[in-house]
């Protein structure tokens, strides 16, 4: 950040300026990473996001409340229901509503379902970075049993726009419940498979502990959030700190580590999916009786200005919203978590070595179109 | 004290090279289970398949007006679906009509839908009082031609059930 | 039983019969030039088909299946591809060196393939210094890959070359000392004497613990050596989008490509020579009749079964291990696979003096 391209005598300096992205493999999209290198060393590194900004929070100015929730769907892809919830809570709580328990229980179902599937791809994407290949395809492989739970309830796989300022779409399908269990049997058996293919591995190890190190203060310093922050002993669960929907009634451990280094906050994802299976397993059979929808006259905002966090799977969402009091928002900010750790990499790639940079930025779990909204 | 320390280190030198040798053949075990066991398959042939591939009933496909057997849909032109449309792909044009109480009334002329800007939020479905309308299992959107993603969903011929004959 | 040298020599003393010696010299040439050429292309193919698949059951898939039954043709209409693919000039580049280094590459797979021997008198050139021989000319190919990183005029291409150039230098160590080692025990760089050595029993299991400390050495390194596996840094797809060859497209790409394959082959084939016994049926103990039963089957198929296992064993840690970083894959040779092989070596020297291996 401090020193600009200018600076350099890059001739003098054997340096030389390489561009990762915005077309790379291990961007994971268009992110592109000015990197300075010496050799193989990192001297300096900026981030330059912007290429898929979409005006997500512009468009939503135009849209009523439960049309804009469709856009969040495609912030942060992989947290879509979450994402989906954090307006929907932010909205219900500027309107003074509260909605059933059970749509409290089957949001937070799904949040921990999504938090999962977005760790299965984080894991295997991970390993791809790396150049593990076949990790790729057994997360995929995983993956795809919730993605089936989410289409049978809600129709797409991917965006699925259930949740609704005022409770859901839909019921949940008759064999909601069912399905989540097998899953929860059948990813327990297949998790142990991930620590033997990866975590164990000794090139694995050799690659990811000391590369990064991300202390406390550095994570709080540039706000980074979710299992990243959380890999640097920064205890910034949402889920705890401020319980939403159903987390109040479920016991559950935050994971955090010491370490700070992209080996943690590898096992701080793969310990959060555990935790997940644990959280998913005390919900999935206490589903309680109840409407899925208020009855709601208008989706409408008093005039105010509202702020709902809750824990994506890569760290904090913030839902901002300034009202005037019609139906739609006056203006909308989102705090997105990727923003935040994505400007930390500077300061963990410096000095490394190029690719030590493709492992830290697979370990912050960076996912390009909720950086620039 | 200090040959203590060398035969630690050389200890620690054949350890590590254990330990690494182990861990690989923990990895080398699990793609190897899996290379011999060929039920593990997850992947289908798709165009093959297509004949047993079914799509969960709730699959959000391409919205169509249902139509029942005398080919009569439940659209009254109340146009709450295109008003909550985020993207407009909803389009209704009507024409009126004089019914037979000699008031004017508009009647579906084109049910417009534009695929090529749906974003399957799902908000069109729920909001008609009518439930006239619902998204069908079809996936395979890909067309040449940008103009063929604009459809329209009355078919031909076809009437509202509101209307009297 | 199976023995090529009668059909060998009865084409050139056919051809010296009606020919003059020029002449018969030259058509003896083009003949073994041409086969070697169709079996390097048929092969290469067929090799990375087997791969395609390979990791596609590992990896929970079915691999390809389109082109032919199974997708046997898949590689062949690849590469049909690949040929009509126009060929993209790099605006800068040292055109000359940018287009002669895919030849290197790929003519110093094609000449290391002359020495193996796949069967009895089936071998284009039986060198005393067989072994020396493609070990020099398999690691011409890194000059190759150097070129083509520099003359790219590509950052990424300049950093793959240049840790395919550290790497290979420093794997050819490893390889040469394991190699040494069987050398030793057989005496000889001639292979089919090493064969002859190996009538009784293959090295790696007469040899004791050394010779499969030096089997499984010389496949790190091999490994290692052919740009492939969890040492497949010059390419390195996720930090150097494809390493030397990011600028390479249509048949100059598939030139690298195919040789990266034929590499690996020639890696395996002399695994199997030295290691494995080469094309000598597996013999157990001195029970006659299945030893009788494993001389039927032709030489030609247990040297490629050998080979294909080598080859296997080498697509296996390609699908499962991460890649290193090129300090830690330095590390692993100056520090463990040199001194290992060193100590081994001695140790082997000592076995062969003593005569105490089988």
């Amino acid at each position: 950040m401090e020193e600009t391209l200018l600076d350099f005598d890059l001739r003098d300096k054997e340096e030389y300026i390489i561009n990762m992205g915005p077309q790379h493999p291990s961007t994971h999209g268009v992110l592109r990473f000015e990197v300075c290198l010496q050799g193989e060393q990192i001297k300096y590194l900026r981030p330059h996001c912007g290429y898929i900004h979409r005006g997500i929070e512009k468009m939503s100015e135009a849209l009523t409340y439960p049309q804009l929730v469709h856009l969040t769907d495609r912030m942060d892809y992989l947290s879509a229901h979450i994402n989906n919830e954090a307006v929907a809570l932010c909205v219900e709580n500027a309107m003074g509503v509260e909605v059933s328990d059970r749509v409290k229980y089957i949001r937070t179902i799904f949040a921990e379902l999504t938090r999962i599937a977005s760790h299965q791809l984080w894991w295997c994407a991970f390993g791809m970075d790396l150049g593990a290949l076949t990790t790729f395809f057994y997360g995929l492989r995983d993956r795809e049993h919730i993605l089936d739970i989410f289409e049978e309830t809600t129709g797409s796989r991917l965006t699925q726009s259930f949740i609704t300022p005022g409770g859901l779409m839909a019921d949940v399908h008759p064999n909601f419940q069912k399905r989540i269990k097998e899953f929860i049997t059948y990813f327990r058996k297949k998790l142990p498979e991930y620590d033997q293919l990866l975590t164990g591995n000794i090139i694995f190890r050799e690659r990811t502990k000391g590369i990064g190190i991300m202390s406390k203060e550095v994570a709080i310093d540039y706000g980074v959030t979710g299992p990243s922050g959380r890999g640097s002993g920064f205890s910034c669960d949402i889920r705890k700190i401020a319980p939403y929907s159903a987390y109040p009634f479920v016991k559950f451990n935050e994971i955090t580590l010491p370490e700070g280094d992209t080996y943690s906050r590898y096992v701080v994802r793969i310990k959060e999916m555990w935790e997940s299976l644990n959280i998913l397993e005390q919900l999935v059979d206490n589903i309680p009786q109840g409407p899925t929808m208020l009855e709601l006259k208008a989706v409408k905002a008093p005039k105010g200005e509202y702020y709902q966090r809750v824990e994506t799977a890569r760290g904090e969402l913030g839902v901002y919203i300034v009202s005037d009091g019609g139906p739609s928002p006056a203006r909308i900010h989102y705090r997105t978590p990727n923003f935040s750790n994505l400007f930390v990499i500077n300061k963990l790639a410096k000095g490394h070595k190029i690719a030590d940079l493709v492992a830290i930025s697979g370990s912050l779990d960076l996912v390009i179109p909720d950086i620039d909204r | 004290m200090a040959l203590l320390k060398t035969i630690k280190a050389i200890g620690k030198y054949f350890y590590d090279i254990y330990d690494g040798v182990t861990s690989l053949a923990r990895g080398m075990k699990v793609t190897g289970s899996y290379f011999v066991k060929p039920s593990t398959i997850v992947t289908q042939k798709y165009p093959e398949n297509r004949a047993t591939l079914k799509m969960f009933d709730n699959f959000k496909g391409e919205l169509m007006l249902i139509h029942d057997e005398n080919n009569k849909h439940s659209c009254n032109v109340c146009n709450t679906c295109a008003r909550r449309c985020p993207n407009g792909s909803i389009e209704i044009i009507y024409k009126k009509v004089e019914g037979a109480d000699g008031r004017t009334k508009k009647i579906l002329d084109k049910y417009v839908y534009h695929l090529e800007t749906c974003s399957f939020c799902g908000l069109c479905v729920p909001s008609c009082d009518e439930f006239a309308l619902k998204f069908d299992q079809e996936f395979e959107h890909a067309v040449f031609d940008r103009g063929k993603l604009t459809k329209v969903l009355n078919k031909p011929g076809s009437s509202s059930k509101a209307m009297k004959e | 039983m199976y023995d090529f040298t009668p059909f060998i020599e009865s084409i050139t003393s056919y051809l010296n019969e009606n020919l003059t010696p020029f002449w018969a010299g030259l058509i003896s040439m083009v003949l073994l030039g041409v086969g070697i050429l169709l079996f390097y292309a048929v092969l290469g193919l067929y090799l990375v088909y087997a791969e395609r698949k390979i990791c596609a059951r590992m990896q929970n898939r079915m691999g390809p299946n389109r082109v032919g039954p199974g997708g046997i043709f898949q590689t062949i209409a690849d590469l049909i591809k690949l040929l009509l693919k126009e060929l993209i000039y790099i605006r800068n580049a040292d055109s000359l060196l940018f287009n002669i280094a895919p030849f290197i590459v790929i003519v110093a797979s094609i000449m290391a393939i002359g020495a193996i021997p796949f069967a009895k008198g089936l071998q284009a050139v039986d060198l005393n210094i067989g072994v020396l021989y493609i070990l020099a000319i398999s690691s011409m190919g890194v000059i190759g890959i150097l070129i083509a990183g520099w003359a790219s005029n590509s950052k990424y291409s300049v950093i793959g070359a240049m840790r395919s150039g550290a790497q290979v230098i420093s794997y050819e160590l490893s390889v040469g000392l394991a190699l040494l080692g069987i050398i030793t025990f057989a005496g000889s760089m001639q292979f089919s004497e090493i064969i002859a050595s190996q009538q009784d029993g293959w090295w790696i299991f007469k040899g004791h613990i050394p010779a499969t400390i030096a089997f499984v050495i010389f496949l790190i390194a091999g490994t290692a050596e052919t740009n492939r596996g969890p040492f497949d840094l010059a390419e390195a797809e996720s930090e150097l989008t494809a390493g030397f060859h990011t600028e390479y497209s249509g048949i100059k790409f598939a030139f690298f490509f195919l040789a990266e394959y034929m590499n690996m082959f020639i890696i395996a084939a002399i695994a199997t020579t030295l290691f494995l016994g080469g094309w000598l049926p597996f013999h157990l103990f001195q029970w006659g009749a299945f030893n009788t039963v494993m001389d039927f089957i032709p030489p030609v198929f247990w040297f490629f079964g050998k080979a294909a296992f080598v080859i296997y064993l080498m697509m296996w840690f390609k699908w499962t291990f991460p890649r290193l970083r090129i300090d830690q894959l330095l590390a692993l040779e100056w520090k463990y696979l040199l001194p290992i092989n060193l100590m081994n070596l001695i140790l082997i020297a000592f076995l062969t003096l003593m005569k105490w291996h089988f």
